[in-house]
């Protein structure tokens, strides 16, 4: 359970931090140039946030108490190869079209 | 191209995503719901964030009991992509009112942002009005969908059975949104140090194994990207 006073805390802070992000150069900055270094790292943000996200979410999912499951796995890695295309659609389905059709056939 | 026709063509561009947000969206409401949060907190979330990939991020480190401060951290740097986007929009937003662009800056979602920079990078003759109103025809396309499905699926979600394991749709939509950006070798050096380091480092408390992993994935994927363009400069 999450409670309410640190619900809000989180929301309203990430609210307004998430504003000044997308407000920060169209807003305030304006043309102003990021250092190449800032750039250079920037550009590595996703590639190195979702991973290590989701892995431990397909490793030691919550749904079977932290044990390692071959299904999620496999579709795990199923909706990685299709999203390498470059479909973010694709990849959703074939994740969640081979997670269901594994937890029938077994 | 008028304004009115601009506005309408960015609104038929963002269409395809459709697909995307009204699962994405419902699906945050569906865990937001499991996590013990009530509608009004579920809609506040999602009106006052409008960014996905980090109300999961917060969601997911609350539940785990990290503390709050661990929870927007990693939310925030879920976020911080956008400063790019911010960025990338000036030379063609920039001349805008400030409430315009303010506006604009809340409205700034990844798709709708994806098929702007596009259209105005192919179309050059397009007018600095035209793209304004393109912009919001591109947003307000995505956002109403985002707030209505998010809406739908916080009432639906109690119905859906937990047979149906629809937690497992948390870690594809992160994958199916890593996949796409893995455009170059240091790209997906990356994003493999990132998997390494997050089992690695699995055992720190309050999920601060991440900001590790996701720290030395950056730092390793900038270092890739120079390594390379040295090696290119040195080679005949």
């Amino acid at each position: 359970m999450i409670d309410d006073t640190t619900f809000w805390l989180l929301t309203i802070a990430l609210g307004l931090g998430t504003f000044a992000i997308r407000f920060s150069f169209l807003g305030l900055l304006g043309g102003r140039e990021l250092p190449e270094w800032a750039l250079l790292h920037l550009r590595y943000v996703g590639v190195a946030v979702f991973p290590a996200l989701f892995t431990p979410l397909v490793l030691w999912p919550d749904a079977t108490s932290g044990d390692m499951d071959p299904v999620r796995i496999i579709a795990a890695i199923a909706a990685f190869l299709v999203g390498l295309r470059g479909s973010v659609i694709g990849a959703i389905i074939a994740g969640m079209g081979t997670f269901y059709a594994l937890t029938i056939i077994l | 191209m008028t304004t009115r026709q601009a506005f309408w063509r960015g609104y038929l561009d963002c269409a395809p995503f459709i697909l995307i947000v009204v699962p994405y969206s419902m699906l945050f409401g569906v865990v937001a719901r499991d996590a013990g949060l009530d509608i009004l907190q579920t809609m506040s979330m999602s009106v006052l964030v409008i960014a996905g990939a980090s109300q999961f991020t917060a969601l997911a480190l609350l539940q785990d009991q990290a503390p709050v401060f661990i929870a927007l951290f990693a939310a925030l740097a879920v976020n911080l992509r956008m400063a790019m986007y911010s960025a990338a929009l000036v030379p063609h937003l920039g001349h805008a009112r400030l409430g315009t662009r303010a506006l604009m800056a809340y409205l700034m979602v990844d798709q709708a942002f994806a098929v702007a920079v596009k259209t105005y990078e192919d179309r050059p003759e397009m007018t600095p009005d035209t793209k304004v109103a393109y912009y919001f025809g591109a947003m307000m396309l995505i956002c109403p969908i985002w707030y209505a499905c998010t809406l739908l699926g916080a009432i639906l979600g109690q119905a859906i059975p937990e047979s149906w394991s629809l937690d497992f749709a948390v870690p594809v939509c992160f994958i199916a949104l890593t996949a796409p950006l893995l455009r170059s070798l240091s790209h997906v050096v990356a994003a493999l140090t990132s998997c390494a380091m997050a089992i690695a480092f699995a055992w720190v408390p309050w999920s601060l194994g991440l900001f590790i992993a996701a720290i030395i994935a950056m730092i390793v994927g900038a270092q890739t990207e120079l390594f390379i363009r040295r090696r290119k400069v040195c080679a005949p």
